[in-house]
């Protein structure tokens, strides 16, 4: 017996009657509850007499009728008479939504909080760091404490895997940077300056910025997730009971690896720009690979190496704090560690960038154009 | 009901699961009937999760045939699997809440998935009240997943399955992590619910309490398929190693000693009310 539930409404002895039929279930009520909203009148009399199998929800819409605007219910078989019986028993005040703060006061919170953490976020990433070099101090104390393996291990995950996806992407790059500069050069008849450019650009700035960018999409968000997933299974608490310092263990391999393999990537990086933008010099403006290299060497000043070389490692560690240091703050949920890694990627690049912006202001001030 | 009310409400016959190299199930029978509270036990890693998700849907079985509500689940056209859907509530091992909603939010997915035309007051009101009724705190309606403790989630879990006030009902160890006051509790909820709304469940479990208390039937999962099926005593007239060994290890004596005192509190509170 399936039957769509059904409400008659009648006046008898002067009292509204609402005569109920059917099943009283999620799936045959229909639109009855906003039918019964919608009435008007208040002390009914609900006759349930008729109603055939009644499951919460039914016996719910009942329930609300009786508290909202008073009545009785006559006829209900035992079960379903102890279904609203349970009905009334489980009707507690619940709050369903947070209560929303008034827009002014939301907006001023906002603000605050984010002040806040973005003070904090700072403290902590100091407070790591010291953390880091209070460590760094003891494995020099005691270098048996240096984890070799975990070191080697990063090498070849932070430098060795990211040697394709880097090598490509200079290799674009110096080609983009010759065919720009080409055409804007040639407005001026000084096509030949397209050398100066590729070979400059790449060593001082390019070759270590887009692989900073890179590594810290590649290895940065890797160690925030690693150490956040660690952090949320309570492998790195597994670990400070054993007597495993995590700061040992986990942080400075990352970090030592990240600091060695960015000027390693970096140089790199710049050498292939250069190879795409001498590819494009000789096919595109006819200039031979050993004029090219010949340009090259003259134009190229050697600081701009160095340049490359004190920026590079520098960039490496801001990176592998970031990462590691978000991937640490991991607390509650799962979905904390996407947010975190999200946050450490654009911490890394955020602060990779300023920081350039002071080494190209220092380089200049001593006398390294 | 419109169709046949048939005994079974989940057959399953002649289930294989192979992962890889590792055979889990082998020509597994199970028949589930209508109202009935089936408690599944077994081992670890003797594939009860894999039976359930078999059955549900979410894991393809390398052969057999599984059945829900006369359906078959591996072959059935996806209008068939909603209507299934609509009738069965499932709690996952983990609560499986979804982390962007808060709890009421949560219990009113199924309701707004499949009952859009329920108005905004009423699904407040019904989130409230199953709150209320899986033993949450009033106040947890707003909160999101991550703020709560393993046992209110589980509780949460358990409204959110109970959102369309299912005919059926899978819990994937439900009173793993919760005191025993709340295991209790929970076992209690699940009597009453399958009294008044005539529920059909599917329990796994380890709990030995909850086994005693509320399990009618009981699946014991070994050798890659269900060695037997029966009431408690009827299990242990079995004679299977496996089977002894559980309900008559230390723990299975004192939880058969728990339910054994509460039926003798139970007749002494019975003679004594006669009395008056």
């Amino acid at each position: 017996m399936s039957t769509v539930a059904r409400c008659t409404d009648t006046i008898e002895d002067g009292r509204r009657v609402l005569r109920f039929a059917g099943d009283l279930t999620l799936a045959r009520l229909g639109v009855l509850p906003t039918k019964l909203d919608r009435m008007k009148g208040r002390d009914f009399v609900l006759d349930l007499s008729g109603v055939g199998r009644m499951d919460t929800i039914g016996a719910w819409t009942i329930h609300r009728v009786v508290r909202d605007r008073g009545g009785t219910v006559v006829g209900a078989s035992p079960g379903n008479e102890s279904l609203l019986r349970q009905m009334a028993q489980v009707d507690q005040p619940v709050k369903v939504r947070p209560d929303p703060p008034p827009a002014f006061t939301r907006v001023l919170d906002q603000l605050g909080s984010a002040t806040v953490e973005a003070g904090r976020t700072l403290l902590g990433l100091l407070a790591f760091f010291g953390a880091m070099l209070i460590g760094v101090a003891r494995v020099f104390r005691e270098p048996r404490r240096f984890r070799i393996n975990a070191v080697v291990q990063r090498f070849e995950v932070v430098g060795v895997h990211a040697f394709g996806i880097i090598g490509l992407m200079s290799f674009l790059v110096g080609i983009v940077i010759a065919q720009q500069g080409a055409v804007q050069l040639r407005q001026f008849g000084a096509e030949v300056f397209t050398v100066n450019l590729i070979g400059r650009s790449s060593i001082k700035e390019l070759g270590v910025l887009m692989t900073a960018i890179m590594v810290a999409g590649r290895s940065g968000s890797a160690f925030a997730a690693q150490l956040g997933s660690m952090k949320l299974a309570e492998e790195v608490d597994a670990m400070r009971t054993i007597g495993v310092s995590p700061m040992e263990a986990l942080v400075l391999p990352r970090v030592f690896a990240t600091v060695m393999m960015m000027p390693l990537l970096s140089f790199y990086a710049a050498i292939v720009a250069i190879v795409g933008g001498g590819i494009f010099c000789w096919i595109g403006l006819d200039i031979p690979p050993v004029t090219f290299v010949q340009r090259i060497r003259e134009v190229v000043p050697v600081t701009d190496l160095w340049q490359l070389l004190v920026k590079a490692p520098v960039f490496g560690l801001i990176i592998a704090l970031a990462g590691c240091f978000q991937g640490m703050q991991v607390e509650a949920s799962a979905e904390e560690v996407g947010l975190r890694t999200t946050t450490a990627v654009v911490q890394g690049i955020f602060l990779v960038i300023v920081l350039d912006a002071f080494f190209a202001v220092f380089f200049t001030e001593v006398g390294w154009l | 009901m419109s169709d046949p009310q048939s005994d079974n409400i989940i057959e399953v016959h002649g289930l294989s699961n192979v992962f890889g190299e590792q055979v889990i199930h082998e020509g597994l029978d199970l028949e589930v009937r209508r109202g009935e509270i089936l408690g599944v036990v077994g081992g670890s890693g003797t594939g009860k999760s894999v039976l359930m998700r078999s059955i549900i849907g979410l894991q393809t079985p390398d052969a057999g045939d599984v059945r829900v509500f006369d359906v078959p689940v591996r072959s059935a056209k996806e209008a068939q699997m909603q209507a299934i859907r609509k009738r069965w509530g499932i709690l996952f091992q983990g609560a499986a809440l979804f982390s962007t909603l808060t709890v009421a939010e949560n219990v009113q997915v199924p309701l707004r998935e499949f009952y859009p035309r329920l108005s905004d007051r009423m699904l407040d009101e019904i989130a409230a009240y199953k709150i209320v009724m899986v033993g949450l705190p009033g106040d947890a309606g707003p909160k999101y997943p991550a703020e709560l403790s393993g046992g209110m989630k589980k509780r949460a879990g358990i409204a959110r399955a109970l959102a369309l006030d299912p005919e059926l009902l899978f819990l994937d160890e439900p009173t793993a992590g919760l005191d025993p006051i709340g295991a209790a509790a929970f076992d209690q909820l699940i009597l009453d619910l399958r009294e008044r709304l005539g529920l059909t469940v599917f329990l796994i479990t380890h709990d030995l309490d909850t086994l005693h208390a509320i399990c009618d039937r009981v699946a014991v999962l070994a050798d890659r398929k269900v060695v037997a099926v029966g009431t408690i005593p009827e299990l242990l007239a079995l004679d299977h190693a496996w089977i002894q060994e559980y309900f008559r290890g230390p723990r299975g004596r004192a939880a058969e000693e728990a339910v054994e005192a509460e039926e003798a509190r139970n007749e002494l509170a019975a003679q004594g009310s006669a009395d008056d």
